[in-house]
């Protein structure tokens, strides 16, 4: 907790330091207490378009992370599928977010739907490929051990396998649950009428600079919580997996 | 058995039960027929005796070739029904192969493998590698009862597990997880869980060679009490493993392999590690692991 404090302090000084060199221009770098009054004054509004924002980042990782994890375990399930599918997931990353948000916009149009897509699309491959990296590395020796043990296809996927592989889909989760807001936001940057994409955008366009950088500090401070969320619900669920980084201080 | 330093072994399987290590403590020499294996069983508590009755090992015209190394060329191999027997060979001999093989994990076209009645081995065989393989995420007790998990009748196999955790010493530290336990006491809920599959075929590869030697002599005694009345074969680097359990020693030599049997001392079994025949044998063991295939008879 210290070690936070120091950390949040440090940068606010930092920020301090480049609004002093950098001519003291609101319009141009808000100094923290400027965006703190714009937080204050425009709470009611923060809270409505963050909430909205939220809510697309809680279902795009919902759905991205069940479908991510869903197609990981069918391409094990389905040896040939993974051969034809892959490449496919391969692409779907490869196309940047930014080019295909009007595309969704457009298809799904200005509401929920489109950013919820985003978010998903996002976080769809660091769940898949983290799952599917962990339902390919299992020990050999311990599916000899359970093929002597009469165990069916399926058994040793279920029993196997599958438990093997969840430090690998955990990994893919907390990078998941970090870029899923990049998905949300582009998405209400280029076509809606609320989030707090929505809310930058606008304040951007009307040189609310301090309200701009406002969104920006509830965005992060969003991420930030739900990773820690994420990590916390992660480790409770797998207490066998051992973190050998975890004494350092 | 008492050892220095380590833990000491049960004494016997459990109060009730009375030490059957007699039965087990047949002699190289005697032939198989003798031992009347019924009689074996009654002596062994109910749910640690094998079943049904403990098979031979027989491979016939195995040959295996791994790019233009010729591992195997038309090898035959026996393993006498309910001993123990012992296959060494220098690293990359085709020890592990062999015992693959055996296991059905390995197929090998041309060659025979089945009991001594020519009938698959399938369903009747327990694996210990040389690693414990404990699934990490599961507990000691679900460990041992793995087999049952995975062919999906968990029910009811607690009490026989837990019995045999306190067979090996290990009851108090049933809800703990593997990564609480020492590598000595991994590889004992691992030998729980070879017992718990209760098959009469069982197959070891290097199962005691991650343990300090005192810890490995404690639990070769704790393996000849447990395992005795079934068939085991087993894979070693230790000579001294070898002649204290093998009812039968085979030493693996040349390329390809040619299998040569060990004279052993008359010894009670499992053989004491100190006495002088035990160390004569573990020297001719040593010798036939360096001789060069063209020497042997």
């Amino acid at each position: 907790m210290i070690r936070r404090i120091v950390t949040a302090i440090g940068l606010v000084a930092f920020w301090i330091l480049a609004w002093d060199l950098s001519g003291r221009h609101r319009f141009i770098l808000p100094a923290p207490w400027e965006v703190l009054q714009a937080m204050a004054a425009n709470a009611g509004l923060l809270a409505r378009h963050g909430a909205i924002t939220l809510g697309e980042i809680v279902l795009g990782i919902v759905f991205g992370a069940g479908f991510g994890a869903a197609s990981a375990l069918g391409l094990v399930l389905w040896r040939p599928a993974a051969r034809w599918l892959w490449p496919v997931f391969l692409a779907s990353q490869a196309l940047p977010v930014f080019a295909i948000a009007p595309l969704l916009v457009l298809w799904l149009g200005y509401g929920l739907a489109s950013k919820v897509m985003m978010a998903g699309l996002i976080i769809f491959f660091p769940v898949a490929s983290g799952f599917y990296d962990g339902l390919r590395r299992t020990d050999p020796d311990i599916l000899d051990l359970a093929r002597t043990m009469d165990a069916s296809p399926w058994a040793l996927i279920r029993h196997i396998r599958l438990p093997a592989a969840l430090p690998g889909l955990a990994s893919g989760l907390r990078i998941g649950v970090v870029v899923a807001p990049i998905g949300a936001v582009t998405g209400e940057w280029v076509g809606s009428g609320a989030g707090l994409g929505f809310l930058m955008l606008h304040a951007n366009a009307r040189m609310q600079i301090p309200l701009m950088f406002a969104a920006l500090a509830i965005l992060a401070a969003m991420t930030i919580g739900l990773f820690a969320l994420a990590d916390r619900i992660l480790r409770r669920s797998l207490p066998w997996v051992r973190d050998t980084l975890d004494d350092v201080p | 058995m008492r050892f220095p330093g380590g833990w000491s072994l049960p004494k016997g399987l459990s109060p009730e039960v009375p030490h059957h290590t007699k039965t087990c403590s047949l002699l190289p020499g005697d032939p198989v027929e003798n031992r009347d294996v019924n009689q074996n069983r009654a002596a062994m508590p109910a749910d640690l005796s094998p079943d049904p009755l403990p098979p031979g090992v027989r491979v016939r015209n195995l040959s295996l070739r791994l790019g233009n190394l010729a591992l195997f060329d038309g090898m035959d191999f026996d393993a006498e029904a309910g001993r123990f027997t012992g296959i060494l060979g220098v690293s990359g001999i085709g020890k592990s192969t062999l015992l693959r093989v055996i296991a059905g994990l390995e197929a090998v076209p041309g060659a025979e493998v089945g009991d001594d009645n020519r009938r698959p081995l399938s369903g009747r065989i327990a694996w210990m590698a040389q690693k414990d393989l404990l699934l990490p995420w599961l507990s000691v007790l679900d460990n041992v009862r793995l087999g049952a998990r995975l062919r999906g009748s968990l029910a009811g196999t607690e009490d026989r597990a837990l019995a045999l955790l306190r067979a090996v010493g290990l009851e108090a530290r049933a809800r703990d997880l593997p990564r609480t336990l020492s590598g000595g006491m991994r590889q004992r809920v691992a030998i729980a869980r070879t017992l718990m599959e209760n098959r009469p075929l069982v197959l070891m590869d290097e199962p005691f060679s991650a343990v300090d030697p005192l810890t490995r002599l404690g639990l070769q005694d704790l393996a000849a009490r447990v395992l005795c009345g079934r068939t085991v074969v087993f894979v070693t680097h230790d000579p001294l493993e070898a002649v204290r359990l093998g009812h039968r020693v085979i030493v693996l030599a040349g390329r390809p392999a040619v299998p040569r049997a060990i004279a052993l001392p008359d010894e009670a079994w499992p053989r004491p590690a100190d006495s002088p025949a035990v160390l004569a044998a573990q020297a001719a063991i040593l010798s036939a692991l360096g001789a060069p295939a063209e020497e042997q008879g």
